[in-house]
């Protein structure tokens, strides 16, 4: 009898994934990379959809899933042109560098 | 009161109202650019027309008089102006009702007012923007008519109000000087008193009878069931009212304004300070006369109160040098005798008081304002004397005044304070209410002692109750010693003996010119001939109705045959008054009174003669009498001259007792309120945001950290929510 991964295991992983791209987005200064803890966050979200939807054999979850990856993609073009721009201006990615907005 | 007449002409009622208050608009408005000459017919033909339909008006209601069984019964007049409130089940209308009592008021009102119009116009005639005075005296006149005219209580309410605004106008109506201003305002501001208990007496009765209506609260308390509804708050509601009249019409303890009032042109302190608006208090106890005699309680504090004023106004007018302040302090004495006779239930003897009154005292005041007009502005009577020579006109009627006001016989003041003082004598209040099942439950409800012992059909005068009137009695004829001695020392000092003015002012010396002494002389013929219309009872048969006054043939109320000859004025205001002349009083003597009357009349008259008399000898006489007498009581002559130190001791309680609380409350704002309240709850704010500012860093990364945390510990408190 082979092994068959539970609920449990899929949940598991996404709160696993989802706790590394939480705290990669609160400790690293990186813009790149937060974007890139964003998206595993976005993503670790995505599983749990499609989870749920295998599980209690309904297709909204997966519905869902592709929603938030056609959101995903959207956010990363907007985002990685602001971050190329940021880049631009200072020479640097630095989210602490970047306070223009708080004054 | 209930029997309403319907004629064509009611909307005449209306048009009473109107004149003045046009006439007010007008010089009001257009009066700084008007000539003076159209300031002048505007503002004494506005009152003109007015006092002309209230002549045909009372012709009318005269006219309109069906025979009863008691004579002839004029009943009411009602003119419904428009409707002003409509509101849930409250209809309230601005509405005017014209009854015997009110038509008195009115030709009261509109022909002194004419007359006092008239001899303005040569009184002010140094003055410049005399378009103000003439607009808020027709602004007065209009207030006025509304407090008589009210069908309801609010519409009385807003003439009332009217009235003191006017007259705190017109006190102050030469602003520049300050003490004027503040006579003024002392005037409002103890008026306010007084208005504030009208208003609580009037919401009261609203709240337990549902209705503002005289007529509708007549019935309210005529009619057994309701009656006894109202017996609980009769008695509060009468007391606040009564509070409220005290203020308007000077008694105690609200009578200290008055004097002051004295500061407003003089015409004013007739028409308002003398002849119309003080007596306004009487007139309302009049028209709620049925609340008045609910219960004896009211009517025995009402009758304490005007006899005490009486009585001590008119010792401080015995010493008082300021001629107007003699007039002003005779008025407060003169309206005590009013609230005297309403006290004990002779509103008939209180109104025809109030007409007489009007009479002679405006007559007074303008003729002192002749007097003050040829002085230069003199208003010390020690400066004054021997004016006769150049003043007859004046001096006359000043002397005619004074013989109606001392009670003279046949002039006006003998039958109508005759009329008060024997009434305050054998006029007893008797608790029952008509139609009522039992008077008994309507004693025990109302909880008072009743002045009169009912058994088998005979009455009883209760040894406390006859105390009462007797003291009524002799406080009013000692009051009226007083009254003509005051007078005549006034008459004797300024118009007799050597004339004391300086050169300059004594080649200054005038009569008046015809507008003012035409007012006079008719005034002067009013208190002659205005008390004619009452003759005592004891007169014989004939010799009124010779003279063409009184008698319609009046037989009525089981009374004897006297009553044929019963006085014209008491019988046109009979109707108006039928609780207290056939149900609720019984005279302290048995039913045949009118020897008493007799015996009264002739003491009063004995004792006027004697204050008059007293007068010549103290002060015509020996002039340097006063001064020794003076001197020998000083102590009592000092309290007196000081007014009894009541202003004093109002200002130490009163004035400087607001003055204290208000330092407090103050004190109390800038610690507590503004202190710890107002600047305390911003500092904890501030310091609260000090602390907090630091949270703002705007770093995102670090809001992102708060965020989960904050999730986790909501994650927390949801899962371990049942430990907490």
């Amino acid at each position: 009898m082979s092994w068959q991964p539970t609920l449990a295991h899929y949940l598991i992983l996404a709160a696993g994934t989802f706790s590394i791209g939480l705290i990669g987005v609160m400790v690293r200064r990186n813009a790149l990379i937060l974007f890139m803890c964003i998206e595993l966050m976005l993503n670790s979200v995505n599983l749990t959809f499609i989870t749920f939807s295998q599980y209690r054999v309904d297709l909204d979850g997966q519905i869902f899933g592709f929603i938030v990856m056609a959101v995903a993609a959207a956010e990363a073009a907007v985002g990685l042109a602001i971050v190329l721009h940021i880049f631009r201006q200072n020479r640097s990615v630095n989210v602490d560098e970047v306070t223009e907005l708080q004054q | 009161m209930e029997h309403i007449v319907s004629v064509q002409f009611d909307y005449y009622l209306g048009l009473i109202v109107l004149f003045p208050l046009l006439g007010a608009i007008i010089n009001g408005v257009a009066g700084p650019k008007l000539p003076r000459r159209f300031v002048h017919w505007i503002g004494c033909s506005a009152i003109g027309l007015s006092f002309v339909f209230t002549a045909l008006s009372v012709h009318g209601l005269y006219l309109n008089a069906h025979e009863g069984d008691h004579g002839p019964v004029y009943g009411s007049i009602v003119y419904d102006a428009y409707q002003w409130i409509y509101s849930g089940g409250m209809e309230l209308d601005i509405a005017f009702i014209l009854d015997p009592l009110s038509a008195v008021m009115l030709l009261v009102i509109t022909g002194v007012g004419l007359l006092i119009h008239i001899y303005s116009v040569g009184y002010m005639k140094e003055e410049s923007g005399v378009w103000r005075y003439f607009c808020y005296l027709n602004l007065f006149c209009f207030a006025m008519l509304m407090l008589v005219l009210g069908k309801n209580m609010l519409v009385t309410f807003i003439g009332w109000e009217g009235v003191g605004l006017c007259s705190y106008l017109l006190i102050g109506y030469w602003y520049e000087d300050d003490s004027n201003a503040i006579a003024g305002q002392k005037a409002f501001i103890v008026n306010r008193v007084g208005d504030f208990a009208f208003l609580g007496g009037l919401f009261l009765l609203f709240y337990q009878a549902g209705t503002f209506d005289y007529v509708e609260l007549y019935q309210y308390a005529t009619t057994a069931e309701t009656a006894r509804l109202l017996a609980p708050v009769a008695l509060p509601a009468a007391i606040l009212i009564f509070i409220g009249c005290t203020g308007k019409s000077a008694q105690i303890p609200l009578y200290t304004w008055l004097p002051d009032a004295m500061a407003g042109p003089t015409p004013v302190s007739a028409l308002i300070h003398a002849a119309t608006m003080v007596t306004a208090g009487v007139f309302l106890i009049a028209r709620l006369h049925f609340l008045f005699t609910f219960n004896p309680t009211i009517g025995y504090v009402v009758a304490t109160i005007g006899t005490l004023t009486a009585f001590f106004a008119a010792t401080i007018a015995v010493v008082q040098n300021d001629i107007k302040k003699v007039l002003a302090y005779s008025t407060i004495s003169q309206l005590g005798y009013m609230f005297m006779a309403v006290g004990v239930g002779a509103f008939t003897a209180g109104i025809f008081h109030l007409m007489t009154h009007a009479f002679f005292k405006a007559l007074l005041f303008l003729g002192s304002g002749s007097v003050i007009h040829a002085m230069g502005g003199t208003q010390d009577i020690r400066e004054m004397g021997g004016l006769k020579e150049w003043m007859p006109y004046t001096e006359k009627t000043f002397l005619i005044a004074c013989l109606a006001i001392s009670g003279f016989p046949l002039f006006a003041g003998f039958f109508s304070k005759d009329l008060i003082l024997w009434n305050a004598l054998t006029n007893v209040h008797i608790l029952s209410v008509p139609e009522a099942a039992s008077s008994a439950t309507i004693a025990t409800l109302i909880n008072s002692t009743s002045p009169v012992i009912e058994s088998g059909g005979a009455v009883d005068v209760t040894t406390w109750a006859s105390a009462f009137h007797w003291g009524f009695y002799l406080m009013g004829v000692l009051t009226a010693g007083l009254t003509a001695f005051y007078m005549f020392r006034l008459y004797f000092l300024t118009f007799r003996g050597e004339c004391r003015a300086d050169e300059e002012t004594r080649e200054h010396l005038h009569e008046s010119p015809p507008s003012m002494t035409l007012p006079l002389c008719a005034l002067a013929f009013l208190s002659l001939f205005g008390g004619w219309t009452g003759w005592p009872h004891f007169i014989p048969k004939g010799v009124p109705k010779w003279l063409g006054f009184g008698g319609h043939g009046h037989g009525g109320h089981g009374a004897p045959e006297y009553l044929d000859w019963m006085l014209g004025f008491e019988h046109w205001l009979d109707e108006a008054f039928v609780l207290s002349t056939s149900h609720r009083f019984a005279p302290l003597f048995g039913s045949h009174p009118y020897t008493q009357e007799l015996i009264a009349t002739s003491v009063s008259v004995a004792v006027a003669l004697s204050g008059i008399g007293a007068a010549w000898a103290i002060y015509l006489k020996n002039p340097g009498l006063p001064k020794e007498i003076a001197d020998s009581v000083r102590g009592l002559y000092d309290v007196l001259m000081n007014k009894y130190y009541v202003d004093e001791v109002y200002n130490r309680v009163f004035v400087q007792g607001s003055v204290k609380i208000g330092s407090f409350m103050h004190t109390f704002d800038e610690v507590v309120i503004d202190g710890v309240l107002v600047d305390g709850l911003a500092w904890f704010v501030e310091q609260l945001g000090k602390i907090l500012r630091h949270l703002q860093s705007g770093n995102v990364q670090r809001y992102a950290t708060y965020i989960v945390l904050g999730i986790v510990l909501f994650a927390l408190a949801i899962r371990y929510y049942q430990y907490f």
